[in-house]
């Protein structure tokens, strides 16, 4: 190509050229993924060819073997003599509820240190700032190794820690009453959560009301009938007794209550206190990005701080807040897979013991992927949607 | 909770005081402006006095006034008797050569030493607007390869070392390092890419990104120890180190094509249409005029990207590579210093907290400037 040439406007007109702007894109284009599909394809008959001379079978048949791997630590029936599948579905209900729980506890505390580091208050704010600088620039695995070593150096069962009754902290993690979900109580459950869904509707519908006449309207009381009045109802009705599980310390170990293992508790622990601190910046970033004016202009009316905050100034944070939130959400869900270093069973930890005891490399490392791209466009999705419900609505 | 304020804009009281007053006065108003200002926040104020007092009495008494500094030999006896109520600091200097070096040969361990120390200068150099030039490629080659002859050796002189032997705080910054020389030019590529009009490019460079962010790290670095090998023809046997700094490449060109793509959509179409009217060529465009505004644009996010990277190097541990946490994790497998893994973790946690602070609050300062001009 030569300078004097005139080049070609980019339009409809063809040349094979390469000055030709839609011949040489063409052109890239076959390179780029010819190269690519190259690789792949060199890769995957080298993996082909390997796997033969291992004698190592591909595909997923595996799966309906005995896995023969105990799991110390599930809310789902298990025994070593299930199949790897019962496993897989043992270890991915594990990352869930570390990462579930997590997410919740972590939007709580980082929230609340969020708005700690915007208080008037000196100390309070200094306080939070140095929590969040020092928790977001030591590593999350590092953190998670010094809560576990914590954890290992409480005293035994028979010593245990006791804050309140029932609740106890030892070395076998942390153990709390509980309430036994079965029969009845689950029927006050249900009762219980069809009222919240009618809450939910029933504020939807006075609000629009409102927004015909301008008279605002109490939910409380209808709120009080449905939340508490219905399953209060249930159970009665269906006399239902409400015997609270109180543990017990039986030789070594409690009997009884809820017990959350050391490795889960540690895990939990360290991503929430971990995400909190990111998350408390983009709190704290989310309320400092909303004018001053609004503050000026709310105050001018009279109105509470608390009010303010919370009906004016909040959910026009949540707009800058949402999105970087969404990925420390995705963050916490992989950051689970840490589980593995501390000897909590999660998707990870699972594939990872299938991989060594049936030597399946492929098949286990793609069933992690599968599942961690699963949950996170299960996050991305469910975040997009309540985005785009607390957007500005412009005309 | 207390009241919320904006804080740095709103004048505290003594400001605006008409009067002066001696310096107790002064103080005496600070403390009521800041601690005391309302019923809640006094209450919370006390709290958090006495709570600190507390935890701060505590600590003091744990890691200065009944901790052992050092002790005699192996024998760990002394600190046995006071675990729980002090720290044993002797752990420490005992096995700092063997966490911050690994097993390289101990009389040779000046040379990662000095790798450790050309690394800090490398970063401090490159951390000064006035070397952001296209030199500063040729200056982070040069660094680079002085780093691998002192770390392999080889030479007369220099005896070599095969990398199964490295350890320690130059294998994590060599992961940190090397994964984002190469991962930055990776990730201009493919920020690039994804912002091409050719659709199949954009298609291919959307699935890395996406499909890499999408699963966590610890799954890259199984898919690097256990199913790479099984991709390679016979013979071929890359080394495990090696394996895992090309996960690493792969993870962090990634996440920087991300930062990069949103300095290219800060950019103004003029300057594109600009540079079209020169006729330039595609690649001139992007490298003289696109690029250097992008990247600009970027670098306090690219600059927290990095604090991110160079935590998540850390994770090797897991595929038993033997970075900074996993030989302080080895470091107290020894049984006499078994008990004693919270004053190591606190020790390493303190180096990691160095570099990743002075990152943080460099990336603060550029903010600041970059808001000030």
């Amino acid at each position: 190509m030569t300078t004097s040439t005139p080049r070609h406007p980019p339009g409809p007109r063809w040349r094979i050229s390469l000055s030709n702007e839609r011949f040489a894109g063409l052109l890239w284009q076959i390179v780029v993924v010819g190269i690519a599909i190259a690789v792949v394809a060199w890769l995957w008959s080298n993996a082909i060819h390997n796997l033969s001379v291992r004698r190592i079978s591909t595909g997923f048949a595996f799966l309906g073997r005995e896995a023969g791997m105990p799991i110390a630590d599930t809310w789902l029936a298990y025994s070593p003599q299930n199949t790897y599948l019962r496993a897989f579905i043992v270890g991915v209900v594990n990352t869930l509820r570390v990462a579930a729980i997590g997410i919740v506890l972590a939007t709580v505390l980082g929230t609340m240190i969020g708005i700690a580091r915007l208080s008037s208050n000196w100390l309070l704010s200094r306080l939070a700032a140095v929590y969040v600088e020092v928790l977001r620039d030591v590593p999350l695995l590092l953190q998670l190794l010094f809560w576990y070593v914590l954890m290992q150096g409480l005293p035994a069962a028979r010593a245990a820690w006791k804050p309140i009754d029932g609740v106890y902290l030892s070395n076998r993690g942390l153990v709390l009453p509980s309430i036994p979900i079965e029969g009845g109580n689950l029927w006050v459950m249900a009762a219980a959560a069809v009222g919240l869904i009618g809450c939910y509707g029933l504020r939807r519908r006075l609000i629009a009301r409102q927004m015909l006449d301008g008279q605002p309207r109490r939910l409380w009381p209808y709120a009080l009938v449905l939340v508490v009045g219905l399953p209060a109802l249930v159970s009665w009705g269906l006399g239902v007794s409400w015997t609270i599980t109180m543990p017990e310390l039986r030789g070594f170990n409690f009997v009884g209550g809820l017990t959350l293992s050391p490795e889960y508790f540690a895990l939990l622990v360290a991503l929430v206190t971990y995400t909190s601190a990111f998350i408390a910046e983009i709190v704290r970033s989310g309320i400092q990005a909303v004018p001053r004016g609004q503050w000026d202009a709310a105050m001018a009316l009279g109105l509470r701080r608390s009010f303010v905050l919370q009906h004016i100034v909040m959910p026009q944070a949540l707009r800058v807040i949402i999105p970087p939130m969404t990925s420390q959400y995705l963050n916490l869900t992989k950051n689970s897979s840490l589980a593995v270093a501390v000897g909590y069973q999660d998707i990870v930890s699972i594939a990872n013991t299938t991989l060594n005891q049936t030597g399946q490399a492929i098949e286990a490392i793609a069933l992690i992927m599968a599942v961690f791209l699963t949950i996170s466009l299960g996050i991305s999705l469910f975040m997009n949607w309540y985005n785009a419900r607390i957007a500005l609505v412009e005309r | 909770m207390t009241s919320v304020t904006d804080a740095p804009e709103n004048p505290l009281p003594f400001g605006r005081s008409r009067h002066r007053g001696t310096t107790g006065n002064r103080v005496i108003r600070w403390l009521r402006a800041n601690l005391f200002s309302s019923i809640p926040s006094t209450i919370i104020s006390l709290l958090l006095i006495l709570v600190l007092a507390k935890a701060y009495a505590s600590l003091v008494q744990w890691g200065f006034w009944n901790a052992i500094w050092s002790v005699p030999g192996n024998d760990t006896n002394a600190c046995r008797a006071i675990r729980g109520l002090g720290a044993c600091w002797a752990v420490v200097p005992e096995k700092f050569r063997f966490i911050l070096f690994g097993t390289y040969p101990f009389d040779q361990q000046w040379r990662p030493a000095l790798a450790t120390l050309t690394f800090i200068a490398l970063f401090f150099l490159s951390s000064r607007p006035s070397f952001w030039r296209r030199e500063l490629v040729l200056v982070w080659a040069a660094a680079l390869l002085v780093i691998g002859l002192l770390m392999w050796g080889g030479l007369p002189g220099l005896p070599f070392v095969s990398q199964d032997r490295w350890g320690g705080l130059p294998v994590t910054l060599i992961l940190a390092t090397f994964g984002l020389a190469f991962g930055f030019p990776l990730g201009i590529l493919v920020a690039l890419g994804r912002r091409s009009k050719l659709p199949a490019i954009r298609s291919l460079c959307v699935l890395y990104v996406e499909l890499i962010r999408g699963v966590p790290l610890i799954s890259l670095l199984f898919m690097a120890s256990v199913m790479f090998p099984l991709f390679m023809p016979d013979g071929v046997n890359i080394d495990k180190l090696l394996r895992a700094q090309i996960a690493f490449v792969l993870y962090a060109g990634a996440y920087l094509a991300e930062v990069i793509r949103g300095g290219l959509q800060a950019v103004p179409r003029g300057q594109h249409e600009a540079a079209d009217a020169l006729g330039l060529s595609y690649w001139q465009k992007n490298g003289l005029i696109i690029l250097p505004q992008a990247i600009r644009h970027v670098i306090p996010p690219l600059v927290n990207t990095f604090i991110a990277f160079f935590k998540d190097t850390s994770l090797v541990l897991i595929i038993g590579i033997f970075d900074l946490l996993t030989t302080a994790k080895t470091a107290i497998i020894d049984p006499a210093w078994q008990s004693f893994s919270v004053e190591v973790y606190l020790f390493v946690g303190l180096i990691y907290f160095a570099f990743c602070f002075a990152m943080s609050r460099y990336s603060r300062r550029l903010e600041a400037q970059a808001g000030s001009t």
